[in-house]
C-alpha cells in the first residue's frame, strides 16, 4: 500500500524540505536497524521455504484457517479501535477536564500495562469461571492495552492548547463537535500510533487467547509447533500474521496524518457537575478496574485456596526480580539505540522509501514470541555461537522483539522539536551534531523515555523467548510465573505475580508522568 | 521539566549499562576435577567417554516435578545438572534449531511425539542395553533411541456434582452420544490427546476413527488449549466432562487438598482407547554422546529410586516392571497398550491430518 503524503503540511515541524538528502550515515544505521529487527523474518522465509510452494495453498486452505483469520483481524480490529476511542477519551478527560487528582487519575490508568495478558485472563477465570470466546477476550485485552494509547493522547495533548478548541466553542460548536474538529487532529497521530502497538500486540498474544479460548492464528501457529513438530509448516501459517501485519502498518502509515503542533500557552480546564465527574472518573476508572484490581483478586482468592503451599524461597524470589529489572533495563536501552536512527531519518526526511524502511521495522512486533526466541537461536548459534544462552543474545532478543514500542514515540517526539530552534542553532554557529545533541535530544528526551519505558516493561512480562534464550540457571519474574501455573500451582505463583505486577507498575508510574511536570507547575 | 526528565533518563541509562555488567551470567561454569568414572558401560561406538562431573538436561517436564530427583542424583553422584525448563514443544523445536551445536546433553520429555521428532532427525544417539532393557519394552522406543520414563492414563474427568457415576461414558464412543452435547472439554492440539485418536485408530480401525472424530465434531466440544485448563473448568463447575492426563488431577489435589475438588476421574473400561497409556521420555543428544554423566543421568531416571520417586511424587505409572503403581489407579495390564510406537510420526502425522479434516487442529 502506497503512503501517503499528508495533506496538512506541519506548520513547525522540523521536517527537512524535500531537496536534502539525508546523510549516508543516518541511513546506514537505520537500515543496519531494519535488518536486525527483521532476523524474525529472514528466519521465516527461511523455514517456510522448506515447504514446497505447491503445499503452500494446501496449508492455506485447510477448515480452520479462514475461521482463524477471521478470528484474529476481528479481534485485533475490535481491540485497537477499543483502545483508540477509550485510550483517546480518558487521555481527554485527565487532561482537559477538571475531575481533580489528574496525575493520580492518568498514574493509575497506566496500570494495566503493568499486567500481563495471561495473568489478567487467569484471574477473571477465577472470578468468573467458564467465561470464553470473542468478548472476554476483547474486553480484557482492550482493559491491558488501552494504556498504548492514553499516554501517549495525554503527552500530545498536554503539548498542545485547549485554545483552539475553546475558540471553535465560541464560534458555536458543541463540546464534541468541537474536540473532533480542532482536538483530535493535534492527537490522531499519537492515538493512531497507539493504536499499532495495540493490534500487533493482540496479533501476537497468546496467553489470553489460549485461557479464553478464543482460537486466532497466534493460538494455531503455537499449536503446530507444539503438535506436529513441523517448523516449516509452522512458519507457513506465521507467514499469514505477517501478511496481517504488513496490511496494518501500510494502513497506520496513510491514516495518521502528521503532527500539526500548536504552543500551549495555557489551558483552560472545563468546570464538571458534580454528576459529571463521577461519570467521568467511572469512565477513567474502568481499564484499571477490569485490567488490574479484578485479577488481582482473583489470584488472591487462588492464593486462599491453597491448603499446602510449595516452600517460599524468598532468595528465589529477589533473584528473579533483580534478573528481571537487570534484563529490562538493558533492553529498553538497547532497543532506544535501535529505534534512534530509524526514528530520526523517519522524523525529518519525507520519503517514500524511509517511510516504508520504517514500516517494516513494526512487522516482527506481531509474530508469536516462540517465532522470534527460535530466530534467535538460529541466528546467535550461526553468527555468535560463543553468546548463544548468555545474557547478551537474550536482551538483544528483547530489543528486536520490543524495538516498535520505542519507535513511535521516539519518531513523534523528534519530529515535535521545533525546526526554528534547529535553525536558530545552526545560525549561531553549532554544528549540525552539536544542534542535535545540544536542541533535539533534550526537548525529545520526553519521548524517548517514554519509548524506552514500554520496551522495559513488556521485557518484565515477556515469556516465550526467555525460556528458550535464558543463560542456564538464571530465571525471571516470568518464567518462575510459569514454572508454577504449569504445574498448577496457582497458590505459589501469587507472590511472583504481585511481585512481577508491582515492579511493571513502576515504569508505568512514570510514564503517566513523562512530559507533565512543566503543566502541572504553571 | 527538561532537566528532571534528563536526570530520570540518565539514571536509567546508567542503571541498564550497570545492571547490564552484573547480570551477565557466566555461560559455562563446569567444575572440571576429575573423579571417579561413570558407573555406566559406554556403547561401543562412543568415542572416548569423558566425565566431567557436569551435564546439561533440557526438561520439558517442570521444574517442581523433575528438580527433587536431579537434587538427590547431585548429592548421590557429585555430577552438577544444569538444566533448562520450557514446554516440551517448545524444547523440541529449539534443539532441531541447535542441531549438533546444541550445549544439552539430555533431552527429556513429556511425550514421545517430541522425542520421535529429535530421532527422526537423527540427533538422538542409541542408548546401551543396561538402560534400555530396565523398561517394560510396551512402553519405550522400539530402536532405543530414547527411553520411557514414566507412564500417564488417558482418563476422563467429569464434575462430580453436575454428573452421576452411572451416566458416565464406559467407552469413548459414549463420549460422542447425544447426551454429551456441548458437554465435553478436548484439547485437541495436545499431544496426549493425538496419541488417544492414534490409539482409536490403532485399536479399532481408521474408518472406524474418522466416524468418531465425525461424531465428536458435530457433538460441539469445547476446545482447551491444555489439559490444565480443562481440568480447572471442570473443577470450576463450568464443564461437565473433559478428556486429560490422569496425574493433573492428582497435581491439583496435592495443593487444594483431594476433598476440596469437586473434579474426579474415571477410567473406562479395560482395553478402551480413551484410557490410552502415554509416556514421557528421556533421550542421549548424539553430539554429547560422549558424556558419561548423561548416560549416568538417564540410568538414574529409570533406576528403583528414580522410579519410586515418580510414583510417590508425580503419580505416574512407573516403567520398570517390579515398582509398584501409585495407590488408588488401576493396574497397567488393564490400560489400552495399542501396539504402536508412540513416537512415530508418521503415525502422528495421520492422526492430525483426520483432526485437520474437522477443523480441530490447524
Amino acid at each position: 500500500m502506497p503512503t501517503t503524503t499528508p495533506t496538512h503540511a506541519p506548520a513547525r515541524s522540523a521536517r527537512a524540505s524535500a531537496v536534502s538528502h539525508p546523510p549516508a550515515w543516518l541511513v546506514t544505521l537505520a537500515v543496519l536497524a531494519v535488518v536486525t529487527v527483521s532476523i524474525p523474518l529472514v528466519y521465516l522465509g527461511v523455514r517456510a521455504s522448506g515447504v514446497p510452494s505447491s503445499a503452500w495453498g494446501e496449508i492455506f486452505l485447510r477448515p480452520l484457517v479462514g475461521e482463524l483469520v477471521w478470528n484474529t483481524i476481528g479481534l485485533s480490529v475490535a481491540v485497537s479501535a477499543t483502545a483508540i476511542a477509550m485510550g483517546t477519551l480518558i487521555a481527554t478527560i485527565v487532561t482537559r477536564l477538571r475531575i481533580g487528582a489528574a496525575r493520580t487519575w492518568l498514574l493509575i490508568s497506566a496500570l494495566p500495562l503493568a499486567v500481563p495478558s495471561y495473568l489478567a485472563s487467569y484471574g477473571w477465570l477465577v472470578l468468573v469461571p467458564g467465561i470464553s470466546g470473542f468478548v472476554p477476550s476483547w474486553a480484557l485485552l482492550s482493559a491491558v492495552t488501552i494504556p498504548y494509547v492514553t499516554l501517549p493522547v495525554a503527552a500530545a495533548l498536554r503539548g498542545t492548547s485547549a485554545d483552539g478548541e475553546a475558540v471553535a466553542r465560541t464560534l458555536g460548536l458543541g463540546p464534541a463537535q468541537a474536540f473532533w474538529r480542532v482536538t483530535w487532529p493535534q492527537v490522531r497521530p499519537a492515538a493512531i500510533a497507539g493504536g499499532l502497538l495495540v493490534f500487533l500486540y493482540t496479533l501476537s498474544d497468546f496467553g489470553l487467547v489460549a485461557m479464553l479460548r478464543f482460537q486466532t492464528l497466534t493460538w494455531g501457529v503455537q499449536q503446530a509447533y507444539s503438535a506436529s513438530f513441523d517448523r516449516s509448516q509452522a512458519a507457513v501459517l506465521a507467514m499469514l500474521l505477517v501478511v496481517i501485519a504488513v496490511v496494518v502498518v501500510a494502513a497506520e502509515r496513510s491514516a495518521r496524518g502528521s503532527l500539526r503542533r500548536t504552543t500551549a500557552i495555557h489551558s483552560t480546564k472545563e468546570p464538571l457537575s458534580p454528576s459529571a465527574r463521577v461519570l467521568f472518573s467511572l469512565i477513567v476508572a474502568l481499564p484499571p478496574v477490569v485490567g488490574v484490581v479484578v485479577p488481582l483478586i482473583g489470584l488472591g482468592i487462588r492464593l486462599g485456596e491453597a491448603t499446602t503451599l510449595r516452600t517460599f524461597d524468598p532468595e528465589n524470589l529477589l533473584q528473579a526480580t533483580t534478573t528481571t529489572i537487570g534484563v529490562s533495563l538493558a533492553a529498553a536501552l538497547v532497543a532506544l539505540l535501535l529505534a534512534l536512527p530509524l526514528a530520526a531519518l523517519a522524523a525529518r526526511y519525507q520519503r517514500t522509501w524511509i517511510s516504508t524502511l520504517e514500516g517494516a521495522g513494526y512487522l516482527s512486533n506481531g509474530l508469536p514470541g516462540i517465532v522470534v526466541g527460535l530466530s534467535l537461536v538460529f541466528f546467535s548459534l550461526s553468527v555468535v555461537p560463543s553468546l548463544y544462552q548468555t545474557v547478551v543474545v537474550l536482551v538483544f532478543a528483547y530489543a528486536v522483539l520490543f524495538m516498535p514500542k520505542a519507535l513511535g514515540t521516539a519518531r513523534a517526539s523528534i519530529e515535535g522539536v521545533p525546526a526554528d530552534l534547529i535553525s536558530v542553532a545552526r545560525t549561531l554557529g553549532a554544528s549540525r551534531f552539536e544542534a542535535w545533541r545540544r536542541v533535539t535530544v533534550p526537548l525529545a528526551l520526553p519521548g524517548l523515555g517514554i519509548g524506552a519505558l514500554l520496551v522495559a516493561i513488556a521485557t518484565m512480562k515477556e515469556l516465550p523467548a526467555t525460556l528458550l534464550l535464558r543463560p542456564l540457571g538464571s530465571s525471571t519474574l516470568a518464567t518462575e510465573l510459569w514454572s508454577r501455573t504449569a504445574a498448577g500451582e496457582f497458590g505459589a505463583a501469587a507472590p511472583y505475580a504481585a511481585v512481577l505486577v508491582l515492579i511493571a507498575a513502576i515504569p508505568a508510574m512514570i510514564l503517566s508522568g513523562v512530559r507533565s511536570v512543566a503543566k502541572e507547575e504553571m | 521539566m527538561l532537566s528532571s526528565a534528563r536526570v530520570r533518563a540518565a539514571a536509567l541509562v546508567l542503571g541498564s549499562v550497570f545492571v547490564l555488567g552484573a547480570c551477565a551470567v557466566p555461560a559455562e561454569t563446569a567444575p572440571t576435577e576429575d573423579t571417579t568414572p561413570a558407573e555406566v558401560a559406554a556403547p561401543e561406538a562412543l568415542p572416548e567417554p569423558v566425565a566431567d562431573d557436569y551435564v546439561i538436561l533440557y526438561s520439558g517436564r517442570n521444574e517442581s516435578l523433575v528438580q527433587p530427583l536431579i537434587d538427590v542424583f547431585t548429592e548421590q553422584t557429585g555430577i552438577t545438572v544444569d538444566i533448562r525448563y520450557a514446554g516440551s514443544s517448545e524444547l523440541a523445536a529449539q534443539l532441531l534449531e541447535e542441531g549438533a551445536d546444541s550445549p544439552a546433553a539430555v533431552f527429556l520429555s513429556q511425550d514421545a511425539g517430541a522425542l520421535g521428532a529429535l530421532s527422526l532427525e537423527g540427533l538422538f544417539a542409541e542408548l546401551p542395553e543396561d538402560i534400555t532393557d530396565r523398561v517394560n519394552p510396551a512402553f519405550t522406543s522400539f530402536d532405543d533411541s530414547w527411553v520411557g520414563v514414566t507412564g500417564r492414563a488417558r482418563v476422563v474427568v467429569y464434575d462430580s456434582e453436575s454428573v452421576s457415576e452411572d451416566e458416565l461414558p464406559a467407552s469413548a464412543d459414549e463420549i460422542v452420544g447425544p447426551q454429551w452435547s456441548g458437554k465435553v472439554g478436548i484439547a485437541p492440539g495436545n499431544a496426549s490427546f493425538q496419541s488417544f485418536v492414534t490409539a482409536y485408530r490403532v485399536i479399532k480401525g481408521d474408518s472406524a476413527a474418522d466416524q468418531w472424530v465425525a461424531g465428536l465434531t458435530i457433538n460441539d466440544p469445547q476446545i482447551f488449549d491444555s489439559n490444565g485448563a480443562i481440568l480447572e473448568a471442570v473443577n470450576d463447575g463450568t464443564l461437565p466432562l473433559g478428556l486429560i492426563n490422569h496425574y493433573y488431577w492428582d497435581r491439583l489435589a496435592s495443593e487444594r487438598g483431594a476433598e476440596n475438588l469437586r473434579a474426579k476421574l474415571h477410567f473406562t473400561q479395560a482395553g478402551d482407547p480413551a484410557s490410552i497409556v502415554n509416556v514421557t521420555g528421556m533421550g542421549l543428544l548424539k553430539a554429547q554422546s560422549f558424556d558419561l554423566d548423561a548416560l549416568e543421568l538417564i540410568s538414574f531416571f529409570v533406576s528403583d529410586e528414580g522410579q519410586q520417586y515418580f510414583v510417590d511424587s508425580t503419580f505416574e505409572y512407573p516403567l520398570v516392571p517390579g515398582i509398584e503403581a501409585p495407590v488408588g489407579l488401576p493396574p497397567l495390564g488393564d490400560l489400552a497398550v495399542a501396539d504402536f510406537d508412540l513416537s512415530d510420526l508418521a503415525t502422528l502425522k495421520e492422526t492430525q491430518d483426520l483432526l485437520r479434516k474437522y477443523g480441530l487442529i490447524l
